[in-house]
């Protein structure tokens, strides 16, 4: 491999990565509040690219607008997914907190093949993603070179939301004691839907750079990178922030650089992916940089 | 044995009678339409069984039935394909050995089932073994992970698998002879081992962990057991069903296949092994009537379109409803007994004198 | 301190343990011997419950060992500990809500079944003439200690010190030779709490028991426990008689504010 290529390929990788870390946060999130898994946060992420394709297409917003508008709307839905489905079982046990984000999962999913067909539909891609730049050498696609730069920008604004402000302070406090935090007059509900709200714009921004990046788009489109932040976020250290960033760049470089060195097991990408999980579990399940959560006797 | 379960015990057997008997009335008089969905209801009753037991009776939440019933299903397919049919089957890519060199004959079938069951079994161990020593929900998300990598495996590994295109031509040994005695006995070993003292340390670990594990039980090792046992029932679901519809591919065992059990397990009752029988055969029968939602309705001079997969959306929604409004299900964590039963008729009587 | 000659049957020696930099329990030692009645007490967040999960494996110590009967016991985990004879109780209850009385009782009878799981799937006899014996012991548990009534009633739908009741009589259940109860009078009026201290020394007397039981509430102590240590801030402050540690200056000054 020629040190042009590989340049590429790690370009590829940063850039494949900084969506999964933008997907990853949504779920360490909610993990680290409320304790579950929220399956239905990567069909929040397919509804960012199908809203902003709407408003772009349809409504023949500009692009910016509309994208704007397809992530404002990510959120208002994962806000509502909480206030609907989650919170009337938030003290119930944790399974059924499982099973419902299944079901919200897959109606989202379902609902999407019914009214949009399952057939793929092409995205519009703005001039900037579509130019070619010549970068030491190597020639970069407008994507490859402006997605991690987009959503590495957007991971900064969250890491200064989550750390600097009072609401963000809010939420870690919410995660690391819900019950104290609520003695101390701290309204729960609203941290929580705000943490919905925002991890759900993030899935949504994240949604549109990766149909930037392939722009093919269907409803089932967010599974597998759902699956796979997720992944990220335990192998970072699952309700770590950062960690869930340090994971998806591990996952997206880890699976662009096998399918580079080995094309022919490029079948078989997503497998790596779930034999990482496999190993961290064994290895070290508190993640990078988790702690080890032992429950309270 | 206590007078009690031997009662029990000779019951079962009579009701066993029983249904062998309307097996070989169905079997006769019956049409094939409904003799399809009553295969079908049966097969889920041993998949869902097997799926409560690990998500509502020891209370781990796994997402992976479909990828053991997958993997139950190629096995029994790839050992029961005649050799004339693997030769034109595996057209792209030879079958590796030693597969290519036999095939089982018709009476090896229920060793091909067993050894369908054994495979997940094993593969239930691989995942188990890293996840189920974590306290939290990596059990779902390896699962769920692990299901949609069997159906990578199954659309590439050509030379096993024949990829996207599948396997034809399996026979189709499946009748409702197999299924209703599949359904009976998984039914009756899952039960009997749900209500022994393995039952009641299962249990506990669904209650409470941190007590359960205090008392004595083994955490690891029993919920090790129960997901085991769950794919080894969920193999042998996968392996009836490719040999009642003769045929097996990627798209089969797909994700769906797991949400369907999840509902028939909540409808049932997450922890009542008989209440998920009872909503496996509600289930199988809905599909069928929902399929009549999805083709076009003409109500006198109007025609509606019919609207292709709004029977997930329907299932979903109920799923996400009954968390919320109706956590406990038909049967909530209870079981219907034989004790049950007689009381009821007892009490009927008692009322009508 | 009392001095005997003979092996004491549990020995805590220097145990320490920290969580991120703060030091829960520090060099805590402390002997126990077959038949004591100890008491262990400290204001809130003393550390007591954490000695409790240091014994039963809950948590590993950072430094220092457990000995039981001889045997070092450090890092058992919990179920191991409980194989070996040491059964306990929770601060905050933790039964199983969902199953009844009985069944309760008979999940601590798990750990000594013989018959493999193929057994009872097959409806073996083995299995069932196993389970009728169990089952049967577990009877005699539950009227001994006065829940033969409510066998089949859900546990979580016991009044509270009937809750209390089932929880020492699943510990018994385990067979255990040392019992440790946290904060069995939690919640409890003092007619209730007078009832449960004579409850549990009859226990002890009955099935020939070892116990070691947390109390945040001095005068309860007192009254049942013939040797008491005190903890404060993750350490032991003093240790002995009920005389001797209601004299004790140090004790009084940790209880200063808390204790009328």
């Amino acid at each position: 491999m020629t040190w042009v290529s590989f340049f590429q390929q790690i370009m590829n990788g940063v850039s494949l990565g900084s969506l999964y870390a933008l997907l990853a946060i949504g779920y360490t999130l909610v993990y680290g509040i409320l304790g579950f898994i929220n399956f239905a946060h990567g069909d929040v992420f397919m509804l960012g690219a199908y809203f902003s394709f709407f408003m772009i297409g349809v409504f023949l917003l500009p692009w910016w607008l509309g994208v704007i508008i397809g992530v404002a709307l990510c959120a208002i839905v994962g806000m509502s997914i909480e206030r609907i489905a989650y919170r009337p079982l938030r003290d119930a046990p944790r399974i059924s907190a499982l099973i419902t984000a299944v079901g919200v999962s897959f109606f989202i999913e379902n609902l999407g093949l019914v009214t949009v067909g399952a057939r793929p539909k092409g995205f519009p891609r703005p001039e900037l993603m579509k130019n070619v730049y010549i970068l030491a050498g190597a020639r970069i696609q407008g994507v490859t070179f402006w997605v991690p730069i987009i959503s590495v920008s957007v991971l900064l604004v969250l890491l200064y939301l989550v750390y600097r402000t009072k609401m963000g302070m809010a939420m870690r406090a919410v995660s690391k004691d819900m019950e104290t935090t609520r003695l101390m007059g701290v309204d729960i509900d609203r941290i929580i839907l705000y943490t919905f709200a925002l991890g759900s714009a993030l899935a949504g921004i994240g949604g549109v750079l990766w149909a930037c990046k392939y722009p093919q788009i269907n409803p089932l489109m967010g599974t597998f990178p759902g699956w796979k932040a997720f992944t990220a976020a335990v192998v970072g250290g699952i309700g770590n922030v950062v960690g869930a960033m340090v994971g998806g760049f591990i996952i997206g470089l880890t699976e662009i650089m096998i399918v580079a060195f080995f094309p022919g097991l490029s079948g078989y990408r997503d497998a790596f992916v779930f034999t990482i999980l496999i190993i961290f579990l064994l290895v070290k399940p508190s993640g990078i940089l988790g702690e080890t959560l032992k429950e309270k006797v | 044995m206590g007078r009690e379960e031997k009662r029990d015990l000779a019951l079962t057997l009579i009701l066993f009678a029983v249904l062998m008997l309307g097996v070989s009335l169905a079997e006769r008089y019956l049409n094939t339409y409904l003799i399809r969905i009553l295969n079908t209801a049966c097969i889920y009753v041993v998949a869902a069984v097997a799926y409560n037991l690990i998500n509502g009776i020891t209370g781990q939440f796994s997402l992976g039935p479909n990828g053991f019933m997958a993997i139950g299903g190629y096995t029994v397919a790839i050992l029961m394909l005649p050799l004339v049919q693997k030769e034109q089957v595996y057209f792209l890519q030879p079958l590796i050995w030693p597969f290519n060199s036999f095939s089982f004959p018709s009476h090896l079938f229920l060793l091909a089932l067993f050894l369908g069951g054994v495979a997940a079994a094993l593969a239930a161990l691989l995942i188990g073994i890293p996840t189920l020593r974590l306290r939290g929900d990596y059990l779902a998300i390896a699962t769920f992970g692990f299901g949609e990598i069997i159906n990578v495996l199954a659309n590439n590994f050509i030379p096993l698998t024949n990829g996207a295109l599948g396997i034809k031509g399996i026979p189709e040994y499946t009748n409702l002879w197999w299924t209703v005695n599949w359904a009976f006995w998984s039914v009756f070993m899952i039960k009997g081992l749900v209500n022994s003292s393995f039952g009641r340390a299962l249990k506990a670990i669904r209650e409470n962990e941190v007590a359960a594990e205090a008392m004595g039980v083994n955490l690891f090792r029993h919920k090790l057991l129960s997901f085991v046992l769950s794919g080894f029932f969920a193999g042998v679901a996968g392996g009836l069903f490719v040999t009642l519809i003769s045929t097996v591919s990627p798209s089969l065992f797909t994700f769906t296949m797991t949400f369907n059990l999840l509902i028939i397990i909540v409808l049932g009752g997450l922890g009542s092994i008989t209440g998920s029988v009872v909503t496996a055969f509600i289930f199988a029968f809905l599909q069928e009537i929902l399929r009549e939602v999805e083709a076009p309705i003409t109500i006198g001079a109007w025609t509606f379109p019919g609207i292709p997969g709004m029977r997930m959306v329907v299932f979903s929604v109920l799923l996400v409803v009954m968390m919320i409004f109706y956590r406990r299900g038909l049967f909530g964590d209870k079981e219907i007994s034989w004790q049950l039963i007689i009381d009821r008729i007892k009490g009927r009587n008692e009322s009508e004198k | 301190m009392k001095v005997k000659n003979k092996e004491p049957l549990l020995s805590l020696e220097n145990l320490t343990v920290a969580f991120g930099g703060l030091v829960a329990v520090s060099d805590f030692s402390l002997q126990l011997f077959s038949g004591d009645l100890v008491g262990l007490i400290g204001p809130n967040g003393a550390g007591k419950t954490t000695v409790f999960n240091l014994i039963t494996g809950q948590y590993r110590p950072t430094k220092g060992r457990v000995i039981f009967q001889g045997k070092d016991i450090t890092g058992f985990s919990p179920d191991l500990v409980t194989t070996v004879g040491i059964a306990r109780t929770f601060q905050n209850i933790r039964l199983f809500g969902n199953l009844t009385v009985l069944e309760n009782v008979l999940v601590s009878f798990h750990v000594r079944l013989q018959s493999s799981f193929l057994a009872p799937m097959f409806s073996l006899p083995s299995y069932w003439r196993e389970e009728k014996a169990i089952r049967r012991e577990a009877y005699d548990l539950l009227e001994a200690v006065g829940l033969a009534d409510v066998t089949k009633e859900e546990a979580q739908s016991l009044p509270y010190g009937e809750q209390r009741r089932l929880e020492i009589a699943r510990a018994l259940a385990t067979h255990p030779s040392l019992l440790l109860l946290d904060e069995p009078a939690a919640g409890m009026n003092p007619q209730e709490t007078r009832e449960l201290m004579e409850f549990i020394k009859k226990m002890r007397d009955d099935f020939n028991l070892t116990i070691f039981l947390i109390e945040h509430d001095m005068k309860v102590v007192m009254g049942i426990c013939e040797r008491i240590a005190v903890m404060d801030f993750g350490m032991k402050i003093a240790e002995g008689t009920p005389e001797e540690i209601r004299n004790n200056p140090r004790v009084i000054e940790a209880y200063l504010g808390v204790e009328d």
